[in-house]
């Protein structure tokens, strides 16, 4: 035994992990602050010395960056329709699957979660063949309605809401096997309950499935949105961020002005103001839960 | 009587949320058989007329997909056994050791867990340049090596391992990696199960880091070599429909085998945390 203390075995246990996780992401985050902070563009690239730091000048940049907020407002208006519509696909599904009655649970089950596990790319280069103006099957859908035929991703109008279509039809299956172990959870008692005083179908779910969701639907939603605010391969595969910068995403921008353009320093800012809206929202839940006084361990 | 309506209005519905959720998977199946140009037809065609392998052929002997199959297939399986490896044992250091600073740093990974991914990927981008491992396998694995997220699962299961199992082993002789091997890694078996299909769909459906860090087409990984083959072949819908089918494919088939770990890991991820 030599005089020195052996570190815990608990410390060898957690070092590999923390060790890697340090080095390949609590450097480089810290190292992003710094980033944001210069010029770093493709001289710098080149060579070191074409460096200066510029304080907030690239956040300042932001500020009158027309693309930058053409890419907030394309991202806002996604998350903004997506995320409610989702959910509440998401929600009628997961009360589907619930009820009673419904027989061959499982199997509606995996088959409405089945994209959820899909490759993003690969769904959207599918997604972008069935938005096609002439052989697409969404034209063709619609086209006996009286529709279309509609230029789905060829359109300003159109690209974004065909986007949050496909974004519906791949997440909707995640939310949803969440929201039925919210709803198994629910104590059939106050269900007895709330029968014995005399509550409807309509009442029950009003005064019991709701209230008695809320934490749960809190959670799907800001993780949801927290998704959503990402939004980066569906327009890199099936739009480029077109037409006219229709589907240009916070994300879209931040890889083209970072890894096209390799203008790092403003890359670096714009993932920072990404950032800052996620934090902002889940500071925003966790606050909301703590009035409310639900789930004390969240807090 | 009126449950009898219920049962079929229910059911109705489900039947026709399940055709509509699995008809572009089919139509992408279905379209990967055509013959080239049956489904570029107006009005769309939903079966080939003679189905044919043509396009898969196409794909491994002319396009090289093979090797981006299987440069996926080496990446997420890496990605898998290290991270699994590194999280199971960081997650039982957290929940069954006391050291210094140990609830102190826990709370800051935690609390870690709202950093989005893209926020240093810049940065090490940048770093991996200087270290010469951009348009590496290395590179694409290091942001994969270990995961907050990961660590968190297993701590939590490792919470519940009763103390008797592990002091009798020790008492018994076993180190503390034996005790490790042979104790918690038996008893954390369904979280690790859970944690590995995680990290290997998630790692092989993985799209912007190794489209960042991949600029050489021998290396590229599956997504990324679709994506790239669209620009090219924007045309040939029955061969992009077969690339599409060859991406979705293991995850598919690794999520339909182990299905219901994957389900508890999604909701004990959420109801936990």
């Amino acid at each position: 035994m030599t005089g020195r203390a052996l570190p815990s075995p608990g410390w060898l246990f957690v070092a590999p992990a923390l060790t890697a996780i340090t080095a390949f992401f609590f450097v480089p985050v810290l190292a992003a602050v710094v980033l944001s902070l210069t010029d770093f563009d493709i001289y710098a690239v080149a060579s070191r010395e074409n460096l200066r730091i510029v304080g907030g000048a690239n956040y300042a940049r932001l500020l009158d960056d027309a693309l930058f907020w053409t890419a907030v407002r394309n991202t806002l208006y996604f998350v903004v329709v997506a995320a409610p519509l989702s959910i509440a696909v998401s929600f009628g599904a997961a009360l589907l699957l619930h009820a009673r009655v419904t027989r061959w649970k499982p199997a509606f089950r995996t088959a409405l979660f089945l994209p959820v596990v899909t490759t993003l790319v690969a769904v959207a280069v599918v997604w972008r063949y069935a938005f096609h103006p002439r052989i697409g099957l969404l034209n063709a859908l619609v086209a006996p309605l009286g529709i279309g035929p509609i230029d789905w991703l060829g359109d300003p109008r159109f690209a974004m809401p065909a986007i949050i279509l496909m974004t519906i039809w791949k997440t909707f299956g995640f939310n949803m096997v969440i929201l039925v172990a919210g709803l198994q959870a629910i104590p059939e008692g106050l269900y007895e309950a709330a029968r014995i005083d005399g509550a409807g179908t309509v009442a029950r779910f009003r005064h019991v499935t709701l209230p008695m969701l809320a934490p749960t639907l809190t959670f799907v939603t800001v993780m949801t949105v927290i998704g959503d605010l990402q939004l980066f391969a569906e327009p890199y595969v099936m739009t480029q961020g077109g037409p006219a910068n229709a589907t240009l995403s916070v994300v879209l921008l931040m890889y083209l002005e970072g890894f096209r353009w390799w203008n790092m320093g403003h890359a670096a800012a714009i993932a920072f103001v990404l950032f800052a809206a996620m934090l902002v929202l889940t500071l925003a839940a966790r606050a909301a839960r703590r009035v409310a006084g639900g789930d004390p361990e969240a807090a | 009587m009126k449950r009898g309506l219920a049962t079929v209005v229910v059911h109705a519905v489900l039947v026709a949320a399940a055709v509509l959720t699995l008809a572009p998977l089919a139509w992408m199946v279905s379209a990967s058989l055509m013959p080239a140009g049956e489904a570029s037809m107006v009005p769309p065609r939903w079966l080939p007329s003679a189905p044919t392998l043509a396009h898969y052929r196409d794909l491994v002997a002319r396009l090289d997909v093979a090797r981006a199959f299987f440069n996926s297939l080496l990446i997420a399986t890496t990605v898998t056994v290290v991270s699994v490896t590194l999280n199971a044992l960081a997650g039982y250091g957290f929940a069954r050791f006391a050291f210094a600073g140990r609830d102190r740093i826990f709370r800051v990974l935690l609390a870690a867990l709202v950093i989005p991914g893209q926020l240093g990927m810049l940065p090490l981008f940048l770093m991996l340049r200087e270290l010469g491992l951009v348009n590496s396998l290395a590179g694409v694995l290091v942001p994969g090596l270990a995961s907050i997220f990961g660590i968190f699962l297993v701590r939590q299961y490792a919470l519940s391992i009763p103390q008797s199992l592990l002091d009798a082993a020790r008492v018994d002789g076993a180190g503390e990696l034996r005790v490790f091997w042979s104790i918690v890694v038996p008893i954390c078996r369904p979280v690790l199960v859970t944690l590995a299909l995680f990290t290997f769909m998630g790692t092989w459906n993985d799209f912007l880091w190794p489209l960042v860090v991949l600029s050489d087409a021998r290396l590229q990984t599956l997504p990324v070599a679709l994506a790239n083959l669209l620009g090219e072949h924007v045309q040939d819908t029955e061969l992009m429909m077969a690339g599409a089918v060859l991406t979705v494919l293991p995850v598919v088939v690794v999520f339909l085998a182990l299905q219901r770990s994957y389900m508890e890991g999604i909701v004990s991820g959420s109801v936990k945390q």
